[in-house]
């Protein structure tokens, strides 16, 4: 009898070398988290992409949606006072 | 404007500012199953292109030479996964895909129902066959389907060094004997052809490209591609003493492009229809291993109940 079970699908994060940040690579099957980390080095670091990985069960992610995204991150849209160039320095000031 | 256009209307604009769409984004329905359609069997062409190649794994010349066809046929098993994760993204499972594939509902590329005579012809597919993908792939990077295109981006960096093993075997054809000459030239009189079928029917013929063009599921059209495709090749086949099996072939000076003979396209839609040479043994032997490795999948989800239940 032919088993539709497909196990758990797990995203995969990879950082490629020491301090970078761990960036989304794809998403594969596995029983376990063991299983999980073989799968992912050997299906998405066959030549030396990475020196860390991340495997996340897919259903732990929340994600916000594209639809609310305008009201969802318009708090931060009008507060150009959170960033450098919106103060004026002192005429002739250096180093800062 | 009901909701449906208005969501229509939108999704246009994303669109046309070339932003990618991402799986929990609205899309119209046609959208979703035409990726589906086209993930899932360019996820099955990976699979299935692994048996023309696996032919000659045990009769590869040198250790060097087996290790990297190995090492290249376990790059298209890669490939296949990376595009059935995409698929899986639009919620369709893998094994639904797999099912679809066997039950011959789904294509695969024609290219694959080939078969691989002579060791030539990994030299032909390498070259031939991964160069024709590398110049789709490169405009499926830019799809506006975000998992689409990511996959491709890690694919193309990965098809590189498949496309040069290849011509490397058939320049080194080319400097052997004679024997190995006429080898490497019989290899290139059969894959040809069907190289250039890989990018589709004529633009006039092309069923799905207008909605897909709008979409950006696709950004250049079947013929532009094999243009490029063949624009690149004739050189490099000329380079390494190859003829092009086309009597037709000129160069012309005033468009710069290599204009070609016509494609025999009755050959094409036969293969497609499933009477190709190999079509049946390809399906036969996925089919016979897919149910050979039955006991693992069920295996490993045994496992995973009983883990789970603790
Ligand atoms: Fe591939
Ligand atoms: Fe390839």
């Amino acid at each position: 009898m032919e088993n539709l079970n497909q196990l758990t699908q797990w995203e995969v994060f990879i950082q490629s070398k020491s301090g970078s940040p761990y960036e989304h690579a794809g998403s594969l099957h596995a029983a376990d988290k063991s299983m999980a980390l073989q799968n992912a080095r050997d299906v998405y670091t066959r030549r030396g992409e990475g020196r860390s990985l991340w495997v996340v069960p897919s259903d732990c992610i929340v994600a916000s949606s594209n639809e609310d995204a305008e009201e969802f991150f318009d708090p931060s849209e009008d507060k150009i006072y959170r960033t450098p160039n919106f103060y004026k320095m002192p005429k002739g000031s250096t180093n800062i | 404007m009901s909701t449906q256009e208005e969501s229509l209307k939108k999704f246009q604009q994303r669109i046309d500012a070339d932003e990618k769409i991402e799986p929990r984004d609205w899309m119209p329905e046609n959208y979703r199953k035409t990726l589906i359609r086209q993930i899932s069997q360019h996820a099955h062409s990976e699979v299935i292109g692994m048996q023309p190649e696996g032919n000659w794994v045990l009769r590869a010349p040198s250790l060097r030479a087996k290790k990297i066809l190995l090492a290249k046929i376990q790059d298209e098993g890669g490939h296949g996964l990376y595009l059935y994760s995409a698929a899986e993204t639009f919620g369709v499972s893998r094994a639904e895909m797999i099912q679809q594939l066997q039950e011959g509902k789904a294509k695969y590329s024609s290219i694959f129902n080939y078969p691989t005579l002579t060791w030539a012809d990994m030299g032909a597919i390498g070259w031939l066959v991964d160069g024709a993908a590398i110049v789709n792939q490169t405009m499926l990077a830019k799809c506006s389907y975000g998992p689409y295109a990511r996959a491709m981006l890690r694919i193309c960096k990965e098809e590189g060094f498949h496309q040069r093993q290849g011509y490397e075997i058939m320049g080194k054809m080319m400097n052997g004997t004679p024997a190995q000459r006429e080898m490497a030239q019989d290899a290139m009189n059969r894959f040809w052809w069907p190289s250039l079928m890989m990018f589709g029917p004529p633009d006039t013929e092309s069923a799905h490209s207008a909605e897909s063009m709008n979409w950006k599921i696709k950004v250049e059209s079947n013929d532009k591609l094999r243009q490029r495709f063949i624009d690149r090749t004739v050189e490099q086949a000329h380079h390494i003493g190859l003829t092009v099996p086309d009597k037709d072939l000129k160069f012309n000076k005033e468009t710069m492009h290599w204009e070609f003979g016509p494609i025999n396209w009755d050959e094409f839609w036969t293969v497609v229809k499933g009477n190709g040479p190999c079509n049946h043994q390809r399906m036969n032997h996925h089919i016979h291993y897919h149910n050979e490795g039955a006991w693992v999948r069920e295996a490993a989800s045994a496992y995973e109940r009983k883990i789970s239940a603790n």
